[in-house]
């Protein structure tokens, strides 16, 4: 089986040469205004663009909320259009706003958001929406039990605010985790401490680099073996800059991602990188193929690949042949400060695009409260280690029983899945998100970027010093449009000359003011003139 | 005084009005022109760069063009430079081109090398280029990375090469990203659908995509189940593979013709299937 093929590159020139020009050239609409009622004897069909980790069961959840939505409300239609991958959701709502084609309601980023609001009115802002006493959260004209606002986890509602309003729903919420090969651990020697730390880790995984005279390693006497990898670098460095209390940005945009601390991370991970004791996602494979078949000790990924990871993981890109067993282990990333554990919050938020009639956003809104309710959160949260966003979700009798069963089976109870999400939901106070701007989805990538090139410069046997730092940090910087970030958010833009007609304008402008007051100049002198 | 004043308000209003409407069809344009040329400079800034990061990298040490034979020597993550002929190409996104290509004795994958969009068009099966990229290996592919290229002299077109019996076999890596065809293939159930009926192809290995994703179908020979994917970069649902797949039914037996694509084992991208009389 093949869980993902690898995505397309980031649609890095679409993603920062939106940014640089905001949505122009989007179609204008009227800003949504909500109607006072909605009419159920008018049909509307509205389409739903959603993100699945290549996950057929996550399909299915949708296809099923879909069609009991439906059968509560059979004057809307809702029309699926499936996707594996944020960037092309991304790239495919930025191309559809120019034509006045967006879907209704997509699954999204908050980063993306902040490029979609560079139009006018393209988003839907939910707070009036969700306070309408009759169609908003817990609205008494609703067909369905949908989560009231105090429902929703407070953490994950916020994450979902850009300049101060709410553009959209958080939908399921994951964080990454360490996936652990205990086994390996112990036989080097080690006992896993009670919270990880990025020097425990690194120590222990150039031990597990050693190998013996015939370039086999001795941990697993195997030709391969990379005991650290994660999978997104770019959440490795927004982490650890977090952990470290550093710079990444300001909520206003401005970049600080480039300074002494990220320096000194980053030749800390080609030291390691330059060992064999660490590689990256985009540079060897999918953490899981390694994980899985003993060739790694410490993988990190999203808790929301948990059913990838482990020794008894019920799915895997692996033969079977090739795996291996062991003891698996899941813990929270590592830490530079154990007393004060920071981690990432991620994972899939909804928001609605706005159309020219507001009764089709009202079909929209309700069915994006569709898919708080219970049997929707529930449901989706369990295909994966996910949690559900809201507490009525979580604290459901359904959801609590199926958190107590972990391992019962390598399937809907494999542990480590449900270990995943009992990880977030125990840590959800410990999580935190990157400010959300125009500009910060370039930004996140920028910042893994940095550990992608120093990972491979050191494997091609490269030198990485300071000069290399500068060189790479202005390349970055460059490459991603970083510079022109800061000069849009605080600073002047350089327009360029007036166009012809704007300089006529302002010269016939001053004329017409230098006549009048020529005039008015003459209309005085005269009547002195007369009263002497 | 007043009459003059106000037609010189009236005046200038009309100015102003005159003024605004043609600096509103000016500002769209010169917006737009702007806009695309922030556009088109993002692109060629990115591509420059990026292809001045490489050959600044590539200058560090000088590679002489290689046989096939030497390139599969080389080290992992060596700087590598190969003359090959392009045999298809799977995208190309932002100045980055995914292709297959092939000489007399081995195939080359060359992922998202440094291309305009221009080049792009100019790379047609047959074209030939010099690529200096570095050597490296994902899940099991063995690839080109950070790749640029020129143009050279020649042409080649690869004749498919038979592995039908080489399936299931450890000497198939060894032609690893060729031109393979294969023989007398029996179409094997892919999955099942919603109810519960056999399928002969899936959308993503699990059925859990829809029009346009990767369709996955199993084929037997002698007795063993191999998977095949029609890769949606490089066959798009609008390709005659495409469809194929799609019409395939459980049993029949089929011709097919592909790239030998590693992931995790032999992922063969299939470009055409062509089922028995």
């Amino acid at each position: 089986m093949i869980r993902w093929k690898r995505l397309f590159p980031l649609f890095l020139g679409a993603a920062c040469s939106v940014f640089l020009a905001g949505c122009h050239g989007s179609r204008e609409t009227e800003a949504f205004q909500p109607p006072e009622t909605f009419d159920e004897t008018k049909t509307y069909e509205i389409t739903f663009w959603a993100k699945n980790d290549t996950n057929k069961r996550q399909t299915d959840i949708y296809k099923k909320a879909i069609e009991d939505f439906q059968a509560l409300y059979p004057n809307i239609t809702v029309n699926l259009r499936l996707y594996t991958d944020y960037g092309k959701i991304y790239n495919d709502v930025i191309t559809n706003i120019s034509t006045g084609t967006t879907p209704n309601v997509c699954i999204t980023y908050p980063d993306h958001i902040a490029t979609y609001l560079t139009g006018d009115n393209v988003v839907v802002p939910l707070d009036a929406l969700s306070e309408d006493p009759e169609f908003g959260l817990g609205g008494s004209r609703l067909k369905f039990d949908g989560p009231g606002k105090e429902d929703l986890i407070p953490e994950f509602l916020k994450e979902c605010t850009v300049n101060g309003r709410t553009y959209a729903m958080p939908f399921m919420r994951s964080t990454e985790a360490c996936y652990i090969n205990k086994t390996y651990v112990e036989k080097l020697g080690y006992t896993l401490p009670e919270t990880l730390t990025w020097d425990f880790i690194w120590e222990v995984s150039e031990a597990a680099a050693k190998k013996d005279e015939n370039g086999v390693y001795k941990i697993n006497g195997q030709k391969v073996m990379i005991p650290f990898i994660y999978k997104s670098t770019d959440n490795m460095m927004i982490q650890m800059l977090r952990q470290k209390g550093a710079g990444y940005s300001t909520p206003s945009g401005e970049i600080q991602l480039f300074n002494d601390t990220t320096r000194e991370l980053l030749s800390s991970i080609a030291g390691h990188a330059g060992t064999g004791a660490f590689s990256t996602f985009k540079i060897s494979s999918y953490p899981a193929n390694f994980l899985n078949a003993g060739q790694c000790v410490f993988a990190i990924d999203s808790t929301a690949g948990a059913t990838w990871m482990g020794a008894g993981a019920p799915l895997s890109d692996i033969a079977e042949d090739a795996r291996v067993d062991f003891e698996t282990e899941i813990m929270p990333i590592p830490q530079f400060d154990p007393e004060h554990p920071q981690m990432i919050s991620q994972g899939p938020s909804v928001c609605i695009f706005n159309k020219e009639d507001p009764g089709e956003v009202m079909a929209s809104w309700l069915f994006t409260q569709y898919l708080l309710t219970n049997q929707v959160q529930t449901a989706y949260a369990r295909t994966e280690g996910y949690v559900p966003v809201t507490s009525m979700a979580q604290d459901s009798a359904e959801y609590q029983d199926y958190l107590s069963r972990a391992g019962e089976d390598d399937d809907d109870f494999y542990k480590i899945k449900i270990q995943a999400s009992m990880l977030l939901l125990s840590n959800t106070g410990n999580t935190f998100v990157t400010p959300v701007f125009n500009g910060s989805a370039s930004l996140r990538d920028a910042a893994g970027q940095l550990i992608e090139s120093v990972t491979k410069s050191v494997r091609r046997k490269e030198t990485v010093d300071d000069a290399y730092m500068d060189h790479l940090f202005d390349d970055v910087a460059s490459l991603y449009h970083l510079d022109e970030v800061k000069a849009q958010t605080s600073g002047k833009t350089d327009l360029g000359p007036l166009p012809w007609t704007a300089r006529v304008l302002v010269g016939g402008l001053i004329l017409s003011w230098v006549l009048i007051l020529l005039w008015a100049f003459r209309d005085i002198l005269k009547k002195r003139t007369q009263n002497h | 005084m007043k009459k003059i004043t106000v037609t010189a308000i009236a005046l200038s209003m009309a100015m102003a009005m005159t003024g605004c409407s043609g600096n509103s069809t000016e500002t769209t344009a010169a917006s737009e022109a702007e806009t695309t040329a922030a556009e088109t400079s993002a692109a060629e800034t990115s591509a420059a760069e990026t292809s001045a990061a490489e050959t600044s990298a590539a200058e560090a040490g000088e590679v002489s063009v290689m046989t096939y034979e030497e390139y599969m020597a080389a080290e992992l993550d060596s700087k590598v430079v190969i003359e090959a002929s392009v045999q298809a190409k799977q995208s190309w996104w932002e100045d980055k081109a995914t292709v297959y290509a092939q000489d007399e004795d081995g195939a080359y994958f060359l992922y998202n090398m440094a291309c305009s969009e221009e080049d792009y068009e100019k790379l047609v099966p047959g074209a030939t280029i010099q690529v200096t990229g570095y050597k490296t290996e994902w899940s099991g592919e063995v690839e080109i990375i950070d790749a640029t290229f020129e143009f050279v002299d020649g042409e080649f077109i690869a004749e498919p090469f038979d592995a039908t019996e080489l399936l299931g076999k450890d000497e198939l890596i060894d032609h690893q990203n060729q031109l393979a065809t294969f023989k007398g293939l029996t179409v094997e159930p892919a999955g099942k659908d919603a109810d519960g009926n056999d399928v002969a192809f899936l959308y993503n290995w699990d059925g859990s995509g829809s029009e346009g994703d990767d369709l996955y179908f199993n084929v037997s020979y002698n007795g063993q189940t191999y998977s095949f994917v029609v890769e949606s970069y490089l066959c798009d649902a609008s390709s005659d593979v495409y469809a194929a797949v799609k019409a395939l039914e459980i049993g029949q037996t089929i011709d097919a013709e592909g790239f030998l694509y590693w992931y995790e084992g032999v992922n063969p991208h299939i470009t055409s299937v062509t089922v028995a009389e």
